[in-house]
């Protein structure tokens, strides 16, 4: 469906070099070296355990790689914590929701402003002055993400009451309303129906089309991310198995054997 | 500046007359905006010219595809302006529907909401190459098409002040050109049969109708609607645009379609239009809640509900009351009713409209008591909506009402109601035969209707005029009026009736698995199938009760006291599309339930008062199976007619 011709690659935002990550005896990550460019949108797939979310947790910080470095937006870093990379412009969704259940859709898209917020405490207590034209601000820009992903409807209700597929929306409208430079997505379509899929797909292809965000996703179903995505990264066992365009990993004889199984004889 | 006789002329006027009134909302960014007549106007005369720079000319056809969206109604407007016909169209036609209506209209331009209507026209295209331009509304998704035939909403309004600059007397000249009898526009009938039709109206057909409506109802400047059903629908293009025009009040667009309700609420609309099945879901969800509600509010809500059923329906007739009723309706009004009508959205409404069906008595009732000027009309798009209106204090829960303004009614010899009106249509577009087989030569139409004049001069419609049979003796049979009836009883789903060429009137019955399962439960009795609780005496008993009451009132009605119901049956399985018994859309396909269920009728008039069936029954999954049983026939009392007072 979305067969365009291949897009010119932007400047390398992201690299990762040699990254090693092992948890105990158990080595998640080995050796794994690759780059995000700007403004593509960059698929990591592998079987159940090959370590694609200890990449993304690798990239925003939350686990700390043994050996290898992360370059982002020319910086090398070895240890950073969440907030950091937040700070620095790299916003995600999780593979389990994590919205806060009893605030409204508006409230929980409200907080992926809070990064954003510059006046001080005392002027957000008593609502006055500047940080009453901020609000109005980030008010604003959360709406533009209600208007775009369509949820207009669920405005004002507890994200706790929504279906699954509506709270992944939720969920992808708070990292958006962040403005990163980075997008990771988890997962976003695990667990979705074929139409919600299509959905989710469409938002995710907008998103990179309209706010020009760079996107990294993991996914299991293969068709969808062949379609979305302009290179993958596939690992499997910690091991980078191959990375290039979709049609080069789709032809790649040991991608095909890891997702399929081969008898070892 | 001459007379008002089209819609641009109505705008300009409107324009200078109400300049700064509200003319259209919409809500952006969750915020409404507002925009005025003289905004609208200068938005429209953009588009106008920018069409014109397109290559539009006068008697060009330009579909208009989408949601309702300010810019889609000022769509209609600028093709107006230049003499161009628009042609809206149902959005949620796939592609190979609308791709009838574009070649039979023979499309030029399209102008359209998003990306999902520009997909299709880009389908359409690959069958029909008429379409030189798409102009769309919203850019999203849109950035990598091909643009050399597709147009940015903005960008042909720029385009159109270019050509303003250029061409100053230009869209002013095409104006004045325009006429009352001119060509207005193209409303396709959805058409349950065949290929759907093209209407074609005039603005005098359009104006003229809403004019007399207007000053019937009173509407003016400061009454507001929410625009939220089909643009293509005649309906809409009446009361969302032409009325509008007239009168001169604000329309507002929902934000999205699953926001409706919550609009409604924001904006507090003082005229409403809804079919019978909207009111009807509202209520239900109403008492859904109340259900769950503390015992306190439900003695509450109950004890001012049945003081509004007594006083409400008199109070909005203009009865004189007692002085202990209007104060209890006042505290009723400000503990219950209120807020309401306020939850629901309609706690301004003036005027509300509803028509396509027949309404329930109790639900009318309900939103009527509510003080809430419910009324039904009897329209088509072949008239510019409006046939019958009921006049203000003729309210009734049975009829349509009396012939609106300017329409003459009669019924022919056939039994089907004709009417003659400024806003007959007319013809079909490029279909003669069907305009000669509706219309006749001085302008009286067949509306397909069956109906009768009541004793005080209401138009009761009762069935499709097809549909209508006789008894034996000749009398006139309506098995949908009768099954209307019986299906206001929340306990029966379905019914089917048999009297066309018999000596009486007998009835299948189909319960409401939901409604009788639950009174099932609260009155301790035990069931394990639909087939047993169907056959249960006293579910019989409540059926014949029903039964019963149908008749009184069958008795009360000149026309229809013979077609009481003498005997019926319970199904012993619901009536299902899947096994043919229904149409997709729950209509009954009588012939073919006549045929399958033969035996059973013949039981009814042959005097046994039980009959054995074997019935083939399609499960979900497509396995074929067989019920059997053996079903109760009972009689019931009927009536001597009553004459009808005064």
């Amino acid at each position: 469906m979305n067969s365009q011709p291949q897009r010119e690659l932007g400047e390398v935002l992201l690299k990762a070099e040699n990254v090693n990550l092992s948890f105990g005896g158990v080595k998640a990550l080995n050796d794994v070296n690759f780059d995000i460019r700007k403004g593509e949108i960059r698929a990591i797939i592998g079987p159940n355990g090959a370590g694609k979310s200890s990449m993304i947790n690798v990239i925003n910080g939350f686990y700390h790689p043994q050996a290898g470095s992360i370059t982002f937006k020319g910086v090398k870093r070895t240890s950073m914590k969440p907030h950091q990379a937040a700070r620095q412009g790299i916003a995600r969704t999780f593979q389990n929701i994590a919205l806060f259940k009893g605030m409204s859709t508006l409230d929980n898209i409200m907080t992926g402003r809070l990064l954003k917020i510059r006046s001080g405490l005392l002027s957000q207590a008593i609502y006055w002055g500047k940080y009453q034209r901020e609000e109005v601000e980030h008010r604003e820009y959360v709406e533009r993400i209600i208007d775009f992903l369509e949820i207009q409807s669920i405005r004002k209700t507890p994200v706790g009451r929504l279906p699954y597929g509506l709270q992944k929306r939720v969920e992808l409208g708070r990292a958006l309303a962040a403005q990163p430079d980075l997008l990771l997505l988890d997962e976003p379509m695990a667990g979705m129906n074929l139409e919600e899929k299509e959905d989710m797909s469409r938002f995710v292809i907008d998103t990179n089309d309209t706010f020009g965000t760079t996107i990294a996703l993991i996914e299991h179903d293969i068709g969808v991310v062949m379609d979305l995505s302009d290179r993958v990264l596939v690992l499997d066992y910690g091991r980078q198995l191959a990375d290039g365009l979709p049609d080069e990993v789709r032809n790649n004889q040991e991608v095909i054997d890891a997702y399929l199984g081969v008898s070892h004889d | 500046m001459a007379e008002l006789d089209t819609f641009p002329k109505l705008l300009i006027d409107n324009a200078r007359r109400i300049a700064e009134r509200p003319a259209m909302r919409e809500k952006d960014l969750g915020i409404w905006q507002t925009w005025s007549w003289s905004q609208v106007r200068d938005e429209v005369f953009a588009l106008a010219n920018g069409l014109a720079a397109l290559g539009v000319q006068r008697g060009d056809k330009i579909a208009i595809v989408g949601d309702n969206r300010p810019r889609l109604y000022w769509s209609m407007a600028a093709v107006q302006c230049l003499g161009a016909i628009p042609v809206p169209t149902y959005q949620d036609s796939v592609a190979e529907e609308m791709t009838y209506v574009m070649e039979h209209a023979e499309v030029r331009v399209a102008i359209v909401e998003n990306q999902e209507q520009v997909d299709k026209m880009i389908d359409i295209g690959e069958r029909y190459p008429g379409i030189e331009h798409v102009v769309f509304d919203e850019p999203r998704g849109l950035r990598d098409y091909d643009r050399s035939a597709l147009h940015d909403f903005e960008q042909v309004q720029e385009m159109g002040r270019e050509y303003a600059r250029e061409h100053p007397d230009f869209l002013q000249r095409e104006i004045d050109a325009g006429q009352g009898s001119d060509v207005a526009i193209f409303l396709y009938t959805s058409g349950t049969t065949g290929k759907p039709k093209g209407v074609v109206l005039s603005h005098d057909n359009m104006l003229l109708t809403a004019h007399s409506s207007v000053e019937l109802e009173g509407l003016s400047e400061n009454d507001i609607v929410l625009a939220y059903l089909p643009m293509a629908w005649v309906g809409d293009h009446l009361f969302s645009y032409a009325q509008s025009l007239v009168a001169g009040f604000c329309v507002c667009c929902p934000e999205s379609t699953e926001t409706v309700q919550q609009n409604l609420r924001e904006i507090g609309p003082t005229y409403y239009f809804a079919p019978p099945r909207v009111f009807e879901g509202l209520l239900t969800s109403v008492m859904i809640r109340m259900q769950d509600a503390a015992p306190f509010k439900q003695k509450l809500f109950h004890y001012f509900m049945d003081v509004a059923k007594r006083v409400g329906v008199r109070k909005l007739e203009g009865e004189t009351l007692s002085t202990g009723d209007k104060l209890l309706y006042a505290l009723g009004d400000l503990l219950v009713y209120g807020p309401l009508k306020d939850t629901l959205g309609m706690g301004r409404v003036r005027l509300a409209y509803t028509a396509g069906e027949a309404i329930g008595p109790e639900i009318f009732d309900f939103y009527r008591s509510l003080g809430i000027n419910m009324k039904q009309i009897y329209g088509q798009t072949e008239a510019a909506v409006f046939v019958t209106i009921q006049p203000n204090g003729e309210v009734r829960a049975d009829t349509v009402g009396r012939a609106a303004p300017g329409v003459e009614l009669k019924i022919n010899d056939d039994g089907e109601v004709m009417y003659r009106s400024p806003g007959v249509f007319l013809s079909y577009y490029k279909n003669d035969e069907a305009t000669r087989k509706t219309k006749t030569e001085d302008g009286w139409v067949y509306t397909g209707d069956a109906g009768f004049f009541d004793a005080d001069g209401h138009l009761k419609i009762i069935d499709r005029a097809k549909d209508v049979g006789k008894f034996a003796s000749g009398k006139l049979f309506a098995p949908k009026y009768i099954e209307n009836k019986l299906k206001f009883f929340p306990h029966i789903i379905e019914s089917v009736t048999f009297g066309d060429g018999r000596d009486t009137c007998t009835a299948f019955i189909n319960i409401d698995l939901g409604a009788v399962g639950n009174w099932a439960e609260r009155n301790n009795i035990a069931y394990a199938s639909y087939q047993e609780l169907a056959a249960h005496p006293q579910v019989y008993a409540m059926v014949k009760e029903s039964i019963e009451q149908v008749n009184r009132d069958l008795a009360g009605d000149e026309m229809l006291a013979h077609s009481q119901i003498t005997r019926f049956l319970i199904l012993h399985k619901e009536l299902d599309a899947d096994d043919g018994e229904l149409t997709r859309t729950r209509k009954v396909r009588r012939p073919f339930i006549s045929e399958r269920y033969g035996e059973l009728i013949d039981a009814l008039y042959d005097g046994r008062d039980h009959c054995h069936i074997e019935t083939e029954v399609s499960f979900e999954d497509g396995r074929k199976g067989k019920i059997s049983g053996d079903l109760k026939i009972v009689d019931v009392e009927t009536y001597a007619p009553l004459r009808a007072a005064g």
